[in-house]
């Protein structure tokens, strides 16, 4: 009996429609955000803004949000907050500066080192986190400030006074390894591409976007390798189970601190490949880099259905949320919209995110 | 259950036991929390350790579990002396503990509470992934075997019933190779209904040959499925019964540690 094909169905449970299921879907929302927002730009925004070229222009600065907001909703599905990554892009994009500038190093040594101070200035968040039994909340807010300020402190020492520090488009412009993260990718593509006239040129025939912007691809690809993670290893079952009840996690023999002192310096690692980008992109640092970014990416993070308690979220969806932001701030430059309702917009999104998420969590743990 | 509606209950006394704790002491400071205990399980039967608030119950199976280390006493595992360090240790050797608060987490799917801290995995290296598919198909068969018929493997273990939850804690301990299950009592927040899923859900576990220790302080959940029965009280063990040589009454006056219990039953018209 047991054996048999069509197991029996218990009849007091009905049987979900699949609008239901997808309700489930912690990515849902942010789907949502995206197809509302693109509603309401076609109708108020100039037509060039999905166009080509208006694509690129709102996703270079969502992929930079992007980054770091994968990182932020894999901590936050890990059930921790990480408040300093913003002015860790700062602090990182200083010493890669650093290592490029004062240093002499080669990208292929002063990239990995970027990674590594990166990872043991986030293991140092983690660690003291996981050992106080603090809320990473109020630890990582003061590493919002010691990480700006020795950013700024550093950049002084390193430039003699300066809060910028210059040079670095000089040190880096014949390095083969500049174009894996500044500029353009598939240039050869676009310029076939328009020379076949399947895209909009200017008048001397070179393609408008001259090939996709680096930081569009790596954020893809972090996405996706974030989603697979989280999905299909156990290390992905690990974060959902340390996010969602520390204790049971550790009693079912889940690593619970290895696993969130590893998505601490993850995090730490996301905001220096930013810093990177930009650095290079910029040909500079300073020591506003990466403010406030750290609000945003948690937004982006609780718009693409991260719990604020962990354990549920999705990689997916703070990739839509991150695109929902730039959207917004770029797309209210093709309207005659004032710049400044962004910061309402981004509020109110803020908010209606969090009203939906909660009634999410309470269908899926059948709260009433 | 079988068919008469009874369930077969264990004969076996003539195994070796599985476990066997000797006059077990634990203090904490100057708090005697258990002050010579002793008991054993065998394979396939039910033994039941009943006891009042504040007997020293969890006390005792958090040292038989590994999560406090006795101050005196012995514990045999298989005829072997045995010293947990960790609740890990003895989950590896084949004791398995299903907590009240039962290890579960409710956000996510029934397949990954039924795994965690233990995926399966395929392939090799950087593509060693979590066996979704596998993960899944075995999940459907251990609770069907439960009989509990799931919606989906994905459904989150939120939407579960308390009974139902229970038999996943269970039987997620029976797959990964329990030799001796103890269940924290486990009906003490079912209703009525759930109450006898999981008491037949012992009945199944104890038929493949598990060792169960059913820890409770209803009597009668008690001798619904015990094979036998040891009453604990203030930290001490008052005598080992087997099924049919002592009285529900008796069992009772036990735990109560004394008469007056018998006063107060009259009083209620031994509804207690």
């Amino acid at each position: 009996m047991e054996n048999s094909s069509t197991p029996p169905v218990d009849e007091r449970v009905k049987s979900q429609p699949f609008f239901a299921k997808l309700m489930q879907r912690p990515e849902l929302g942010a789907i949502a955000g995206v197809i509302l927002v693109v509603i309401f730009f076609s109708i108020t925004a100039d037509g060039s803004m999905f166009s080509l070229s208006g694509f690129m222009n709102f996703m270079s600065p969502a992929s930079q949000l992007g980054i770091l907001a994968i990182g932020a909703a894999l901590l936050m599905i890990g059930g921790e907050f990480d408040l300093s990554i913003g002015s860790m892009v700062a602090f990182a994009g200083l010493f890669f500066a650093v290592c490029v500038i004062n240093w002499g190093l080669p990208l292929a040594v002063a990239i990995p080192l970027t990674f590594v101070f990166a990872g043991c200035v986030g293991a140092i968040n983690g660690t003291i986190v996981i050992r106080s039994g603090l809320p990473s909340f109020i630890v990582t807010l003061a590493f919002l400030f010691i990480l700006r300020g020795l950013s700024l402190v550093g950049l002084k020492a390193a430039t003699g006074g300066s809060t910028q520090l210059r040079g670095v488009r000089d040190a880096t412009e014949t390095d083969w390894l500049t174009p894996f993260f500044s500029g353009d990718a598939f240039p050869g593509l676009f310029a076939w591409l328009a020379e076949n006239g399947w895209v909009e040129t200017f008048k001397n025939g070179t393609p408008k976007v001259p090939g996709i912007p680096v930081e569009i691809l790596w954020f893809v690809v972090i996405t996706l390798l974030a989603t697979y993670v989280l999905l299909r290893t156990p290390a992905g079952n690990w974060v959902f189970a340390a996010g969602g009840d520390t204790t049971a996690a550790s009693n079912s023999g889940v690593p619970v601190t290895r696993v969130k002192i590893s998505l601490f310096m993850l995090t730490a690692c996301c905001a220096a490949l930013v810093a990177i980008i930009t650095v290079i992109d910029a040909g500079s640092t300073d020591a506003r880099r990466g403010f406030q970014k750290e609000f945003e990416a948690i937004i982006a993070a609780v718009i693409g259905g991260c719990l604020l308690t962990g354990g549920y979220g999705s990689a997916i969806g703070a990739f839509f949320g991150a695109i929902i932001f730039g959207m917004v701030v770029i797309g209210l430059t093709y309207t005659d919209f004032d710049q400044d309702w962004f910061q309402v917009f981004l509020g109110g999104m803020l908010l209606i995110a969090v009203l939906f998420n909660n009634a999410i969590r309470k269908r899926v743990t059948g709260e009433r | 259950m079988t068919d008469d509606g009874t369930f077969h209950h264990g004969d076996a006394t003539g195994a070796a036991p599985i476990v066997e704790m000797k006059n077990i002491e634990k203090h904490f400071g100057n708090i005697i929390a258990l002050a010579g205990v002793s008991f054993d399980v065998r394979p396939g039967e039910c033994h039941c350790l009943l006891g009042d608030n504040g007997a020293g119950k969890s006390t005792f199976i958090k040292t038989m579990s590994g999560v406090h280390k006795p101050t005196k006493g012995e514990i045999l595992f298989e005829g072997k002396p045995m010293s947990f360090s960790t609740p890990r240790d003895a989950m590896e050797a084949g004791i398995a503990t299903v907590f009240q608060d039962l290890a579960m987490i409710p956000l996510m799917s029934v397949t990954r509470n039924f795994f965690m801290g233990r995926e399966p995995t395929k392939g090799k290296g950087l593509l060693k992934r979590f066996d979704i598919d596998y993960a899944n198909e075995v999940t459907m068969v251990e609770m069907r075997k439960m009989g509990i018929n799931l919606r989906g493997p994905d459904q989150a273990v939120g939407t579960l019933s308390g009974g139902e939850r229970q038999t996943v804690a269970i039987a997620r301990a029976v797959h990964f190779g329990a030799k001796v299950l103890i269940l924290d009592e486990p009906t003490s927040a079912l209703g009525v209904r759930q109450t006898s899923n999981v008491l037949a859900t012992i009945d199944k576990v104890r038929n493949q040959g598990i060792g169960v220790v059913f820890i409770s302080h209803n009597v009668r959940h008690a001798l619904a499925v015990g094979d036998r029965f040891t009453v604990l009280n203030r930290g001490q063990t008052l005598g080992t019964a087997k099924r049919g040589d002592i009285s529900p009454e008796e069992l009772q006056d036990l735990m109560a540690g004394g008469q007056e219990m018998a006063a107060l039953e009259g009083s209620l018209g031994g509804t207690v």
